[in-house]
């Protein structure tokens, strides 16, 4: 009992660490790959004993600290136990759903055989479907309570464009279920172990490419990132949601949008890119189909699938940040076109060929 | 068991992150009133009364509509799962669903609730 919990705390707390950290990474990776696109010198300004760390010590370091010691304002005529909360609401989602996504393989200590999953739920996927859904109760709530009619607007618009894109998203996730028949994610990952033909990893992307694009983009618009930042629109209704917040809770916030970055690319990574699955590599080692094969002891095997993962989940965050700074913001009438007369119809017919398929090719 | 004790202690333990993140803030932060800063942020204008009044009608019918379809899609995960087991006696079944979902965007669509202008 005592093990079982203990166990769970640090996987737990692993990947609290993991997400955290990513999410502070690519706060730099975001200020920087924009001076980069925008042709400009980005966050360099922070440093420790003259150690600037090409203004890594900026956004890990000096932000936070920042962040903390700045007043809490919370404005006259607010809600204000709401307003205290939504940031709470936001961020704790985001974390949780993280934590469902397996990052390694069954690690063996001894005879004790840990599954490297925080969340270990055999139904994994609609934990995080859940999950992610209540996100939407932190927009909604930090625009309502704020008492702004800015962040009214940025909520009720953020509220209305998740919810919209979550319909493509679910319809994506279900043809990804029918392939694997399995909403464990561990079951899934396995099953993309396998090799077509001894050749080519069976990844995801071979069987769903359009549940591929389509969860990519729905995430995305989750995330409300560019092309789909319209809640935040920062042109127009100041900050939208946020405008109100200052302080620590406006960093959970923004924390929030990189913790979902994250989110998005672990999900897409473990259906359609193998999750912590490395090519040829099997709990023994290497067995490339060409005939070598290279044993390697337990432990780097495992360090190996968590370091594919996590290599895999880094990429795909940063395909984030380039999407965001490469397009421009869409109109709202063109965002509600996009998600329900493009998305939810190619979702739905995705879902009828794949079933379609299945059946034809297992009989 | 095992499940619902990790589901558990992650969620006591992000719950503790974030609840430790807010009243840190509160405890770290200076506190200084003033009447100008407990105002609305309105871009510099004084706020004309509360912002909790009415809003737009259309995202009133996008959440009408996103209820229906997503309890819908709810329902294609069960079947989603043992797909393989229902064959094509399933298939025709979901079909016919998928029918009935179908000619309900095709209403929805048609009515014009789908524009936003």
């Amino acid at each position: 009992m005592l093990t079982i919990v203990a166990v769970a705390a640090i996987k737990a707390l692993i990947v609290i660490g993991m997400v955290l950290n990513l999410a502070g990474i690519l706060g730099w990776v975001e200020r920087k790959g924009s001076a980069l696109i925008q042709d400009r010198i980005g966050a360099n300004r922070a440093a420790i004993f003259g150690f600037a760390g090409a203004g890594l010590v900026n956004t890990l370091l000096a932000d936070p600290i920042k962040f903390l010691t700045k007043e809490d304002v919370i404005p006259r005529g607010v809600d204000r136990l709401l307003h205290t909360l939504a940031p709470c609401i936001s961020l704790f989602p985001a974390i949780v759903a993280f934590a469902a996504v397996p990052f390694g393989d069954r690690l063996v200590v001894g005879d004790l055989v840990v599954n490297l999953q925080a969340v270990e739920l055999d139904v994994g996927v609609l934990f995080l479907l859940a999950m992610t859904s209540l996100g939407v109760y932190g927009v909604v709530l930090g625009g309502w309570a704020s008492n702004n009619r800015l962040s009214l607007l940025g909520g009720i618009r953020g509220s209305a464009q998740m919810i919209s894109y979550e319909l493509a998203m679910g319809l994506a996730v279900a043809a990804v279920v029918l392939t694997f028949g399995s909403l464990d994610f561990q079951e899934i990952v396995r099953r993309q172990g396998e090799l077509i033909g001894g050749w080519i990893p069976a990844w995801g992307i071979l069987y769903q490419p359009l549940a591929f694009l389509l969860l990519l983009i729905a995430g995305i618009a989750e995330t409300k990132r560019a092309p789909f930042d319209l809640p935040e629109g920062e042109s127009e209704i100041v900050s939208g949601y946020f405008t109100e917040y200052s302080g620590i809770k406006y960093l959970m916030f923004f924390m929030t949008d990189f913790v979902e970055i994250a989110v998005v690319s672990a999900v897409v990574t473990t259906f359609f890119f193998g999750g912590w699955q490395v090519p040829f590599l099997t709990a023994q080692g290497f067995v490339f189909p060409w005939g070598g094969t290279l044993a390697l002891p337990h432990l780097v095997v495992v360090l190996l699938q968590v370091a594919a993962y996590m290599i895999k989940v880094f990429v795909f965050c940063c395909l984030q940040v380039l999407v965001r700074w490469t397009m421009p913001r869409l109109r709202y009438d063109q965002l509600m076109w996009f998600g329900w007369k493009v998305m939810l119809p190619l979702g739905i017919g995705n879902l009828v060929v794949t079933a379609f398929v299945l059946l034809l090719v297992r009989g | 068991m095992e499940q619902s004790i990790s589901v558990l202690v992650t969620f006591v333990l992000v719950g503790g992150l974030v609840g430790i993140m807010v009243s840190l803030g509160r405890l770290l932060g200076p506190r200084v009133e003033n009447p100008a800063k407990g105002e609305a942020f309105e871009c510099g204008n004084p706020p004309s009364g509360s912002a909790w009044g009415r809003f737009s009608v259309k995202f009133y019918m996008t959440a009408i509509i996103f209820i229906v379809f997503d309890v819908e899609v709810v329902f294609l995960y069960p079947w989603a799962v043992l797909f393989e087991r229902l064959g094509w006696f399933g298939l025709a079944e979901m079909l016919l669903f998928l029918l009935v979902l179908g000619v309900g965007l095709v209403y929805v669509w048609q009515k014009g609730a789908l524009e936003w202008d």
